[in-house]
């Protein structure tokens, strides 16, 4: 056989002790923990020097806001149930049970667009309905850039998910360990995305 | 000569080709005739007054200009110590690479030496050059960067003179406070491009002798504070001889300060990009004796008949 | 022997498509293809093509410049109204020239060519791998990059023209601007997402990837050179990303993120509630730009090193301190990023700050360059034309780093911000450093790329044009910085001392001329030696140590016959006791 298969998509290194998949992913999240935070130093830099109260730039109070941290309390819950899913969808499948699998899967990405259309419907669709928009001062700005990013970044989780479902099943029968892998990839991306809610929330909803 | 000569060229002789310029000049005149009569302008965007033609003093290149302030042989001899440093590591250097290259190069009978070299000398240079960097910080960049910060005139300082710079596309606004020493209120509502630039409320009784003005005029031997401010984008304000630049940042207001002692015409350039015309954005600046620039600020502080707001 | 080779555990399931590849037609073959050699040859041809074209944008801007208001000749008859009057250049076309110029060489051109093009195709042949870690990734990193590109050139044909804000697209001016700003946005996103797959590639591929005895300080200085840029472009790019997005949520939302109240442009009140600051965006944006000049030059001086061993026939000098200094340096590039700044109105202590890191971000640079340069004492120093390229590196880099320094102390930096001194800093940096150490490394990796040489004869005359005329066109701009002349100017002789440095700028504009046709030897050798350069007689032709000198003459799929073992350190060169003056690093136990 040539020496054209690359070595670790699966079996671990020896001195890292990880797949090649893993450490990819981990590297993609730190990159990602770059680009939030670029935009939470955003968050900061534009509240400290926030006009006074008084003028229409000012920062707004949390009545002005309109933010309902129940609904986004809601929505925390929401997406930490989903991590949980996740590594259920992982564990089941590394014990060989891929319906059970496929079945937690299913309610991720169930979970993670229940957190999107709650997201849309009440409260980008109502904010929008009363004039809050991006352009009307720097915290909806942040506001809608922030959980827009975090929003897209569900979306493609959701997307890659339905993907391992559906066509991407396919790989199970060929490789269950490969397989296993991947959603082991797909969980750690996830929990990175439950992780910045987890960071979005107490900022934008709460201080 | 070649002033003349490039004057020449630009009023025409060849037309064809300097339209460009034409259309410049033709547009820096009307924007003068609105800047200083009262017709409604029928452009919006400011364009620098016109300057082509005035001598200007000192000395250009190729290093250093003329200094005409009191404190800037400071960064000067930060820049002459810092590119004597340069030289000597560049010419250290390239000694050892020239001597390297010739002794060493690849020829019959010459074989490479693998012993293992101990260089001493590049341990110590190397301390050297961190030690050297530490005394630049110190003993030079890091006082004159306070100074230049801090030793600014506090605002009650009756000798010092204190102008407002505010810059915009494509032309520098000099905003005296006027006799009185206090400057008017400004508002965005009251802007007119051609009548109030800066929109000062002239009913306001500091406002009424407020001056706006093209031409940056000083005072010989006077500390000047200019606070800098931009009405759009960011501009820079940079007067060469006084060894002073600074941003003109919108919403800030930076104050610079330096002490011409030097009469003479000089130049205000723009020194951040602003746009398609940032690189005529220009100002005179005069240094004048003291009698002149009083009877100059004496002047211009009549407000003109008919402003508005 | 441990799993990495094809056997052991695994059988055939976790094959890939890489054993089908007899299979491929022509498109997944030469166009889609997932092989590292094939998207390193695309990355390098795109850039090659994108080097030339931000070439030819500055030489257009170089003649406005020497003889202001002259219309261009030979092109300006077919410049459009929209972008010069009768031949003449449009100072927004001016300045669309620039903020392409810029964008285009840097974006487009070297770092593609270092990272893309050189780190693809070379990296993964010196540590002995069969490809990259992921494959698919590598391919997709490559077409982000050329729909980025595309973007970006869409922006000289919408209204208004391409983006003219500078490369650096300072907020207000770059949010007000026309649509070609917001193509150069778009563009950098795309971009920025090619480079950040790409970076992660990259680094997983060093850490699990390398042959067995390959440990990391056995690993050749190219190798450990990508490994730390690789760091930069996924650390650094993303809060560029961030700031892409807030400036564009500015210019198409509406939003105030960088746009303070009471903005007046032209005499209009602008349509911005305000409260936002100019600085986040500089802030964001030199928080990258910053350690993206080290990804311009760390590359470079992986390659310049591997040259310049090769041809002292001696071990790099202080290669454990060139690997630290090049962490090191990796690290402080993320604690320099305000030296930018100072004239921002910055106080005294963010100040000392951002200029003792830049001080000391100095020091590794001199180490390199000094262990560089004893490396070659005692060598036996071969004059071709890969090594007069790298030792012409040395010297320039030297004057770009040194130029550094009076940039990087505040007080100097008050006269000289913004002027031509900071465009000599940076170019001589830039272009006879990193450019050059390109040139260096493709004559020297040809002959593996290709299994032919370059035509020697062709490459001395174009080192020798290509040296004269390059410091004729950036040496002035010191002089022409220390006067005062400032930067983006359309027309200098606005200015007294602009009129005065005339003469500098004719030497700076007819160097850049000349420098142009000097590359007209290199152009013709590059694509003739394809078919009729000399071809080699063996895999190693410049008898090196490094793995990639193992594999055939150009490496087929796979690269490696036998997976190969590292045996001993990577620059075994004139080792007492072995009959040749070079002990590769793949060869057996035996002398």
């Amino acid at each position: 056989m040539s020496t054209a298969v690359l070595p670790y998509t699966v079996e671990p290194h020896p001195v890292t002790g990880v797949y090649s998949g893993k450490l990819g992913i981990w590297l993609f999240l730190a990159s990602e923990v770059m680009l939030f935070g670029g935009l939470f130093s955003a968050y900061v830099f534009l509240r400290v020097g926030a006009e006074a109260a008084g003028s229409p730039a000012a920062w707004p109070t949390h009545e002005e806001t309109h933010l309902s941290w129940v609904i986004g309390g809601i929505n925390t819950l929401v997406l930490i149930v989903s991590s949980v899913t996740m590594v259920m969808a992982w564990a089941s499948l590394k014990m060989n049970d891929f319906a059970k699998g496929k079945m937690y899967l299913w309610l991720t990405a169930a979970l993670a667009t229940t957190f999107l259309v709650v997201k849309l419907a009440f409260e980008y669709w109502p904010k929008f309905q009363h004039g809050l928009v991006p352009a009307k001062n720097n915290f909806f700005g942040i506001y809608f850039t922030l959980t827009g990013l975090h929003g897209l970044h569900v979306f493609g989780g959701i997307v890659v998910i339905l993907y391992f479902i559906l066509p991407g099943s396919k790989l199970w029968h060929r490789d269950k360990e490969y397989y296993a892998n991947r959603i082991e990839c797909t969980g750690l991306y996830w929990h990175f995305v439950d992780l910045v809610w987890i960071f979005l929330f107490p900022v934008l909803y709460l201080l | 000569m070649k002033r003349l000569g490039r004057q020449i060229r630009r009023a025409g002789g060849r037309a064809s080709l300097n339209k460009v310029g034409m259309g410049l000049r033709w547009a820096a005149l009307v924007a003068c005739v609105f800047l200083f009569a009262d017709a409604p302008s029928a452009m919006g965007q400011a364009a620098a007054p016109q300057t082509e033609g005035i001598k200007i003093d000192g000395h250009y290149g190729p290093y250093l200009p003329t200094d005409a302030s009191k404190d800037g042989y400071r960064a000067d001899q930060l820049i002459d110590v810092v590119h004597w440093f340069m030289i000597a590591l560049f010419v250290g250097w390239g000694i050892f690479f020239t001597y390297c290259l010739v002794k060493f190069r690849a020829r019959p009978g010459h074989r490479a030496n693998p012993e293992h070299i101990k260089a001493k000398p590049s341990k110590y240079l190397e301390i050297g050059v961190a030690i050297f960097e530490a005394v630049l910080l110190l003993g030079w960049s890091i006082p004159i960067w306070a100074s230049v910060k801090n030793d600014v005139p506090p605002p009650n300082d009756p000798h010092a003179v204190r102008i407002r710079v505010v810059a915009e596309q494509f032309a520098w606004n000099f905003h005296y406070p006027g006799p009185d020493g206090k400057f008017g209120k400004t508002a965005v509502e009251r802007i007119n491009t051609a009548t109030n630039p800066l929109g000062i409320d002239r009913n306001d009784p500091d406002g009424k002798d407020d001056i706006v003005s093209g031409e940056l005029r000083l005072p010989v031997n006077k500390t000047i504070v200019c606070e800098i401010l931009s009405k759009d984008v960011i501009h820079s304000f940079f007067l060469p001889v006084m060894r002073v630049k600074q941003d003109a940042i919108p919403g800030m207001r930076i104050p610079v300060w330096f002490t011409p002692v030097k009469t003479g015409t000089y130049e205000v350039a723009c020194a951040q990009l602003c746009g398609n015309n940032h690189y005529s954005m220009k100002a005179i600046m005069y240094i004048q004796n003291q009698t002149d620039y009083d009877a100059w600020i004496l002047e211009k502080c009549k407000p003109p008949e008919e402003f508005d707001g | 022997m441990s799993g990495h080779d094809h056997g052991s555990g695994r059988g055939g399931h976790h094959d890939h498509e890489h054993d089908l590849h007899h299979e491929l037609g022509f498109w997944r073959k030469y166009v889609f293809s997932i092989d590292h050699k094939v998207i390193g040859i695309q990355y390098a041809v795109s850039a090659l093509v994108f080097l030339f074209f931000g070439f030819c944008l500055m030489m257009i801007m170089r003649w406005q410049l020497a003889y202001p208001g002259q219309p261009v000749p030979i092109i300006g008859r077919f410049l459009s109204d929209a972008v010069a009057i009768d031949g003449v250049l449009r100072p927004e076309f001016y300045n669309a020239l620039g903020a392409m110029h810029g964008t285009i060489m840097v974006f487009l051109g070297v770092v593609p060519l270092l990272v893309g093009g050189f780190g693809n195709y070379v990296m993964p042949l010196q540590i002995g791998a069969p490809d990259m870690a992921f494959p698919k990734l590598n391919m997709l990193s490559y077409w982000s990059f050329f729909v980025g590109c595309v973007v970006m050139v869409a922006g000289f044909f919408v209204p208004g023209g391409a983006a003219n804000s500078g490369w650096t697209s300072y907020a207000p001016l770059s949010v007000i601007a026309t649509t070609g700003q917001t193509m150069w946005l778009l563009g950098m996103v795309f971009l920025i997402t090619s480079s950040l797959l790409g970076s992660v590639n990259f680094i997983v591929t060093i850490i699990q990837l390398r042959v067995k005895g390959l440990t990391m300080f056995r690993l050749p200085f190219f190798v450990w050179a990508q490994f730390v840029t690789s760091f930069l472009l996924l650390l650094a790019f993303p809060p560029l990303e961030a700031a892409a997005v807030l400036q564009l949520m500015d210019r198409l939302a509406g939003t105030s993120f960088f746009m303070p109240s009471g903005l007046v442009v032209s005499g209009v009140p602008q349509d911005f509630v305000g409260g936002g600051n100019p600085l986040l965006w500089q802030h964001l944006f030199w928080f990258l730009a910053h350690p993206e000049v080290y990804v311009l030059i760390l590359p470079a001086m992986g390659i310049v090193a591997e040259i310049i061993t090769n041809n002292t026939r001696r071990p790099l000098w202080g290669y454990t301190t060139m690997v630290y200094s090049l962490v090191f340096l990796g690290f402080m590039s993320f604690i320099v990023w305000a030296h930018h700044m100072f004239i921002t109105g910055m106080g005294t202590q963010i100040s000392a700050f951002f200029a003792t890191t830049t001080m000391i971000i100095s020091i590794p640079s001199v180490i390199i360059l000094t262990c560089l340069i004893i490396t070659l004492y005692n060598g036996y120093i071969r004059f071709n034309v890969p090594m007069l390229f790298a030792l012409a590196f040395l010297p320039m880099f030297a004057i770009g780093g040194l130029t550094g320094l009076p940039l990087g102390l505040p007080a100097s930096d008050i006269h000289l911000h913004d002027t031509y001194y900071v465009i000599g800093h940076f170019h001589y940096v830039v272009a006879p450093g990193t450019i050059f150490a390109i040139f260096a490394g493709i004559y020297y990796w040809y002959p593996k790329v290709t299994g032919r040489m370059m035509n020697p004869a062709l490459g001395k005359i174009h080192f020798v044009l290509s040296f004269i005329f390059i410091n004729t066109v950036f040496m002035p701009m010191f002089f022409q910085g220390l006067a005062g002349e400032s930067r983006r100017l359309y027309d200098p002789t606005v200015y007294e001392h602009g009129v005065q440095m005339i003469g500098m700028r004719k030497m700076s504009s007819w160097g850049a001329w000349m420098l142009g046709l000097s590359q007209l030897p290199f152009i013709l050798n590059f694509f003739m030696s394809i078919w009729a350069g000399k071809r080699v007689t063996n895999d190693n032709p410049w008898e090196a140590t490094t793995i990639e000198w193992l594999a055939p003459s150009p490496p087929p799929h796979g690269n490696f016959a036998k997976v190969p073992t590292a045996h001993r350190g990577p620059y075994e060169y004139s080792v007492p006791g072995v009959k040749t003056d070079y002990f590769p690093q793949f060869a057996g136990a035996e002398a």
